[in-house]
C-alpha cells in the first residue's frame, strides 16, 4: 500500500516538475540561432553577447554568408536568415518570408597610391566605373589627371582587386556601379558574384585589402569598417548631389535618412546613389529574413525581442564597431511591420510593441 | 574421404578438429572483414561519382559539352564555361611538377648516395617537417613573403629580359604583380616537393648494395650507375611518388587560392592572374544561391574528379607499357 502511494506520489511530483517546465518553455524560448551574412558578423555576436548577459537567452549567429543565409532560412534550419542583399517582394511572397533592415554599413572604394594621401583622390562615378571596367587603365590619365590637378598622380598601370567570393559587398557595389553606369549595366550587372572585366580577386574583405596594401597602383572595395581598422586610403566619391563625399558614419546614416522606406515593398530598399549633400553613394543595409508564419511561437517571438533590444540598447555598441544604427524613423517601421505581418501558426500577432516594454 | 570420416575419431581428435574448424572461421571472418573495407572504398568512389553527377545535372543538361570549351564564368547571366580554371589548374600543376621533379630527384639523390652520413638525417627530417606543413601556410608564405621578393627583385627583371623574346615572351609579360598563375605553380612545387623526394628517397634506399657496387666496380660514374642502376629498379616507386605529388598538386585549395589572384580571365601571361578548379569552389560555394550555379561548380568539381582519375589511369598504362618493353629487351 505504501509502496503504492509512493510511487503515486513520485509520478505527481515529476508531472509537476514537467508542467512548470513547459511552462516556462512557453513564455520564453532560451537559444534562438541564426545564420547568413559575414558583413554583420561582428556586431551580431556583440549584440548577442550583450543580450545573454541582460536576458540569459542565447543567440546563436554563424556567418556562412548571405547565400548560406537565405537557403537555411528557406530550408527552415535557422530562425532567423541574414543577407546583405535583399531579396524582392515576389521572392519574399514565394518563400513565405519577410525581410527587414537591421544595421547599415558602407562600401569604400581604397587604394595604394604612394605620394597620395587618403581622402585626398577624387573620383566621379563615371570614373570609378571606368577604371572597374578596364577602360581608365593607367593613374595618369587625363580623366583622373582633371579630376585631381593638385594631386601628383603615379605613372603607372592601375591594378584592380575585386572579391573573388560571392558577396554581399560586391552585391552593394554592383548594384551602385549598375545605378551610375550604363556600360557596368550591360556589360556586367548586379550580383554577389560576377563576371569581372578587369583585375584580381581575393578572398574576403581581408584578401582585398591585402592585396590592395601589396600592389602598388591597386584598387578595390572595402567594407568601411574594414578601411578604417587597416588604415586603407580612402577615395573621395561625387555623390548623386553632385557633392565629393568622404566616408564616414553620418554620411552613411544621411544616405539611410534620405531613402524612401516607405514605399519599399518588403523593405527592398539598397541605399546606392542616394540623394542628400552629406549621403555616401555607396551605403547598404544589411536585412534579417524570418519566415512570415511562425510555427514555433516562443522562438520567433524571442528572435524579435532580441532585434527590439538591439534597436533600443545596440546603438553604442554599433558605433563602436563603425556600425551605422538604423535611423529611429526606419527602426519604427520596422516595428510597425513586425506588429503586422508576423504571426504565429494561430494567425495573433507573434510581437507587439506595448507587450515588448512591459 | 569417406573411409577417413567414417572412422571413428577420439576425443582429442575431434576437440582438435574443433580448433581446427574454429580458427578457419576466423580466417574467413578476417577475410570477409578486409574485404568489406575494401569494398567500402570502391563503394565511396562509385558513391561519389553519382551524387557528383546528380548534383551537376542541371549545368551538363543546360550546357552539355560546351561546358568544357566556354571561357565564359558569368553568376548574373548564369552561363558558365569551365576552360578558365581547367586550364589554370592543368597549368599550376604542370608548372609544380617541372619544378619539384628535378628538385625532389637532386635531394633524393644527394641523401641516398652523396651527402656523408652525419649530413642525411638531418636533411631527411628537414624535408619531412616540410611535408607536415599546413597547406594554409604555404599560402600564407606565398601572399606575404614570396609574392613581394618575387615581384619586387625577380619579375621585373623577367619580363624585361623573357618577355621580350618571341613565342615564349608573351608567357612572361605584364605587369609585375607578384601574385599569379606562375607563382601558385612555384608554391604548388615547394609543397610538392616534400612528398616526391620522400617516396624517391624511400625506393632509392631499396636497391641492393650489391647492384651499384658491381656497377662502380665496372667503373661506371655516379650518373651512369643512378642511370643505368638505380632508376630502372626503382621506376615504378619514382612515378608513383610523381603521381602522388601530381595529385597534390591537382587538387590543392587554400594555398592556390591565396596566391593566384582568381580571376576568371583568360590570359596568355603566366604572370597574371587566373583560376584553378579547386579554388573557384572555395571562393564561391558559400554565395552561390541559384540552381543552375550551384549545379555548375558542381560540374567543375566533377571534371577535376575526372582529370585526376584520368591522370592515375594514364600513369599505370604508363607503368605497365614501361615493364612490358622490359620484358621484350630481355
Amino acid at each position: 500500500m505504501r509502496k503504492e502511494l509512493t510511487r503515486v506520489l513520485m509520478v505527481a511530483a515529476v508531472l509537476m516538475v514537467a508542467g512548470v517546465a513547459s511552462a516556462a518553455a512557453a513564455s520564453k524560448s532560451k537559444q534562438i540561432s541564426g545564420a547568413g551574412a559575414t558583413f554583420p558578423y561582428p556586431i551580431y555576436s556583440k549584440w548577442a553577447a550583450a543580450y545573454h548577459k541582460a536576458t540569459g537567452v542565447r543567440v546563436n549567429y554563424q556567418s556562412i554568408g548571405s547565400g548560406g543565409g537565405i537557403k537555411q532560412i528557406k530550408a527552415g534550419t535557422v530562425d532567423f536568415g541574414a543577407s546583405d542583399a535583399p531579396l524582392t517582394k515576389q521572392e519574399l511572397d514565394a518563400a513565405g518570408l519577410v525581410q527587414f533592415p537591421m544595421i547599415i554599413g558602407g562600401v569604400v572604394p581604397v587604394v595604394n597610391l604612394p605620394g597620395v594621401k587618403p581622402g585626398t583622390l577624387r573620383l566621379t562615378p563615371q570614373t570609378l566605373a571606368g577604371i572597374f571596367l578596364g577602360r581608365i587603365k593607367r593613374w595618369d590619365d587625363p580623366m583622373l589627371q582633371e579630376l585631381n590637378p593638385e594631386l601628383d598622380l603615379p605613372d603607372s598601370p592601375i591594378t584592380v582587386v575585386h572579391r573573388s567570393d560571392g558577396s554581399g559587398t560586391t552585391w552593394v557595389f554592383t548594384n551602385y556601379l549598375s545605378k551610375v553606369s550604363s556600360s557596368w549595366q550591360r556589360q556586367v550587372g548586379n550580383a554577389k558574384a560576377v563576371s569581372w572585366p578587369a583585375g584580381v580577386g581575393g578572398k574576403g574583405n581581408e584578401g582585398v585589402a591585402s592585396y590592395v596594401t601589396r600592389l602598388k597602383g591597386g584598387i578595390g572595395y572595402v567594407e568601411f569598417a574594414y578601411a578604417l581598422q587597416n588604415q586603407m586610403n580612402y577615395v573621395l566619391l561625387r555623390n548623386r548631389a553632385g557633392d565629393f563625399t568622404k566616408p564616414s558614419i553620418e554620411a552613411f546614416q544621411a544616405a539611410a535618412a534620405g531613402a524612401d522606406w516607405a514605399h519599399a515593398p518588403g523593405f527592398y530598399l539598397v541605399l546606392t546613389n542616394q540623394p542628400g549633400q552629406q549621403s555616401w553613394p555607396i551605403s547598404g543595409a544589411s536585412f534579417i529574413l524570418m519566415h512570415k508564419v511562425q510555427n514555433d511561437r516562443t522562438a520567433g517571438r524571442t528572435a524579435l525581442e532580441f532585434f527590439a533590444w538591439c534597436f533600443e540598447h545596440g546603438n553604442e555598441m554599433a558605433l563602436d564597431l563603425h556600425y551605422v544604427p538604423l535611423p529611429q524613423n526606419v527602426v519604427d517601421q520596422v516595428e510597425n511591420a513586425w506588429q503586422e505581418r508576423l504571426v504565429g501558426s494561430d494567425q495573433q500577432p507573434l510581437w507587439t510593441r506595448a507587450a515588448s516594454h512591459e | 574421404m569417406e573411409q577417413v570420416a567414417s572412422i571413428p575419431a577420439t576425443a582429442a581428435e575431434r576437440i582438435l578438429q574443433r580448433r581446427l574448424r574454429r580458427g578457419h572461421l576466423a580466417d574467413r571472418l578476417f577475410a570477409y572483414t578486409t574485404m568489406l573495407f575494401a569494398g567500402v572504398v570502391l563503394f565511396l568512389v562509385l558513391a561519389i561519382s553519382v551524387a557528383l553527377l546528380v548534383g551537376a545535372w542541371p549545368a551538363i543538361r543546360q550546357f552539355g559539352f560546351g561546358f568544357l570549351t566556354s571561357a565564359e564564368w558569368n553568376p548574373v547571366t548564369d552561363n558558365y564555361g569551365a576552360v578558365v580554371p581547367l586550364v589554370g589548374t592543368l597549368v599550376t600543376s604542370a608548372i609544380a611538377m617541372i619544378i619539384a621533379v628535378p628538385v625532389s630527384f637532386g635531394i633524393a639523390v644527394f641523401i641516398t648516395e652523396l651527402a656523408p652520413r652525419w649530413l642525411r638525417r638531418p636533411i631527411g627530417t628537414a624535408v619531412e617537417l616540410l611535408a607536415a606543413i599546413p597547406s594554409i601556410i604555404y599560402g600564407m608564405w606565398g601572399l606575404f613573403v614570396f609574392a613581394p621578393l618575387f615581384a619586387e627583385y625577380l619579375q621585373p627583371w623577367v619580363i624585361e629580359h623573357i618577355g621580350r623574346l618571341p613565342l615564349i615572351g608573351a608567357l612572361f609579360s605584364g605587369p609585375p604583380l607578384g601574385i599569379g598563375v606562375f607563382t601558385a605553380g612555384i608554391i604548388l612545387a615547394v609543397m610538392v616537393i616534400p612528398f616526391v623526394t620522400a617516396v624517391m628517397r624511400d625506393v632509392f634506399e631499396l636497391v641492393p648494395a650489391v647492384l651499384k657496387e658491381s656497377a662502380y666496380g665496372l667503373g661506371a660514374t655516379t650518373w651512369e650507375v643512378l642511370r643505368h642502376v638505380v632508376l630502372p629498379y626503382t621506376k615504378v616507386g619514382v612515378a608513383g611518388g610523381i603521381m602522388l605529388g601530381l595529385g597534390r598538386a591537382l587538387g590543392e585549395t587554400m594555398a592556390v587560392t591565396f596566391v593566384i589572384g582568381n580571376a576568371h580571365q583568360f590570359n596568355s601571361s603566366l604572370f597574371m592572374p587566373g583560376n584553378t578548379i579547386s579554388s573557384t569552389l572555395a571562393n564561391e560555394f558559400t554565395e552561390a544561391t541559384g540552381e543552375l550555379y550551384t549545379a555548375a561548380l558542381i560540374e567543375l568539381g566533377l571534371v577535376l574528379f575526372f582529370i585526376t582519375f584520368l591522370v592515375l589511369a594514364l600513369a599505370k598504362l604508363l607503368l605497365l607499357r614501361l615493364t612490358a618493353r622490359e620484358g621484350e629487351r630481355t
